[in-house]
């Protein structure tokens, strides 16, 4: 049995992804290593001895002590204004994991892949194509990417980059740029028939976002097909 | 001793009484589940209790009805984090339920329709600590939050409260379910913070 304790990381980088969102790298030293999907728990506290706790996804695979979260201010928050606002490289946090077996890719699985995000969703899903092409495995991945419009794209230039074996749709539901091939609007059946995998390839799929959009979704990859088993989901908010 | 985060303050909550600790206050209700929501009709929902000798107490949906029911207000608290004050459900005691059901069995497996499974000890479920709900805040409760029935089991994290709950089956040895299994505490009681394995 591993005991998970709390351990002290310190902020080694931030990277600006959005108005409203950064990724944060963290040094943790003697961090266990993870897999991409997992988790971890952010904890938080003040001068006087308040404490506060979040969890985070994980927004890249294991890489030696460095730990990526990518995070969203919540309007109301406590602790993620402190995190996309105040800490600044060299300041330091609590963290403890990494947590959950279930939302997780392997780099030794075979079948294909298909991702669908809803807005900050992204995150643990692009820790599985940054696995993906860390482990240089061949197995084809298929990403759906949902967002209200282009100004909220986390990892643009990073998912610009031609990455043999991944396929990027963006499904934008409220504004689509210039030229985009699809009109603005919530994810479909079409998006899901174009853009994923068909059902009779029996991909992996993964689907993490909003409650809302994780149910229509998951609904979606049902009607296609999809064995619910071969469905699995993670939702916040 | 913890570390100091520069520059963080909080927000500093007045309910700490009812705050298990680590925990945040919601007036949303966050849903949280492994998979595609299963959606059971009510014709061919059931309700079964299988007890370490193998018999089997079942309960049609219309037999699940007819059983007298309470409305509890309770404090939910999730291990991701969130605590919800001042629920209200309505649904039959697990009391109820084991009126006639004869077992000297020490553990219960609970399982649910999509597969989902948790364990907590027998104790845990009875004298009126669990439900069998299918109503909340008034309302007949929607697939996403477990719908039509799910069990609630305040006083645990409620990954123990299984949605969709299909039936509970009575065992002399413990058999860790589906979170218990991916990392998760064995019991879950949110005010000794027990979240993992090895809390």
């Amino acid at each position: 049995m591993r005991r998970l304790v709390w351990r002290a990381a310190e902020l080694a980088e931030i990277v600006t992804e959005t108005a409203t969102a950064r990724t944060l790298r963290f040094r943790v030293p003697e961090w266990p290593g993870h897999l991409a999907g997992q988790h971890v728990d952010v904890r938080l506290t003040a001068e006087d001895g308040y404490t506060a706790q979040r969890s985070y996804s994980l927004a890249g695979p294991a890489d030696g002590d460095l730990v990526d979260l990518t995070v969203e201010t919540a309007p109301d928050g406590e602790v993620s204004p402190y995190l996309t606002e105040v800490i600044e490289v060299g300041d330091q946090v609590e963290l403890r994991g990494p947590v959950g077996g279930w939302f997780v890719w392997r780099p030794e699985s075979k079948a294909p892949v298909v991702l669908v995000a809803g807005g900050s969703g992204i995150v643990p899903l692009m820790a599985m194509v940054r696995a993906r092409r860390q482990a240089g495995s061949q197995v084809p991945f298929r990403l759906l990417y949902s967002l209200r419009d282009p100004g909220r794209r986390y990892y643009a230039e990073e998912l610009r980059r031609p990455d043999p074996g991944l396929d990027v749709s963006y499904l934008y539901t409220r504004s689509a740029p210039p030229g985009a091939s699809r009109p603005a609007g919530r994810i479909m059946l079409d998006d899901l028939a174009e853009g994923g995998w068909p059902a009779s390839f029996e991909p992996d799929c993964y689907v993490c976002g909003p409650t809302a959009f994780v149910e229509a979704a998951a609904d979606l990859l049902l009607a296609l097909g999809h064995a619910p088993e071969r469905i699995r989901t993670e939702r916040f908010g | 001793m913890n570390i100091i985060s520069r520059g963080f303050r909080g927000r500093h909550r007045p309910d700490g009484d009812r705050l298990p600790p680590g925990q945040y206050l919601v007036d949303d209700f966050p849903v949280l589940s492994a998979g595609p929501t299963p959606r059971v009709p009510l014709e061919r929902w059931e309700f079964a209790i299988d007890t370490e000798a193998e018999q089997t107490h079942r309960w049609s949906w219309q037999e699940f009805m007819a059983l007298p029911s309470e409305t509890p207000t309770v404090d939910i608290h999730c291990v991701t984090k969130w605590t919800k004050l001042d629920t209200t459900w309505e649904g039959v005691s697990l009391d109820v339920l084991f009126e006639d059901v004869e077992s000297a069995a020490e553990y219960a497996l609970v399982y649910s329709y999509g597969g989902y499974t948790t364990n907590l000890p027998l104790e845990d479920l009875l004298d009126g600590k669990a439900w069998i709900v299918h109503r909340f805040d008034g309302e007949d409760l929607e697939p996403r939050h477990g719908g039509p029935a799910r069990l609630i089991v305040p006083h645990l994290y409620f990954w123990k409260s299984a949605k969709w709950v299909r039936g509970i089956r009575l065992l002399n040895e413990d058999w860790p379910g589906f979170w218990e299994t991916a990392g998760y505490h064995n019991y879950g009681d949110p005010w000794r913070e027990q979240r993992y394995e090895g809390d």
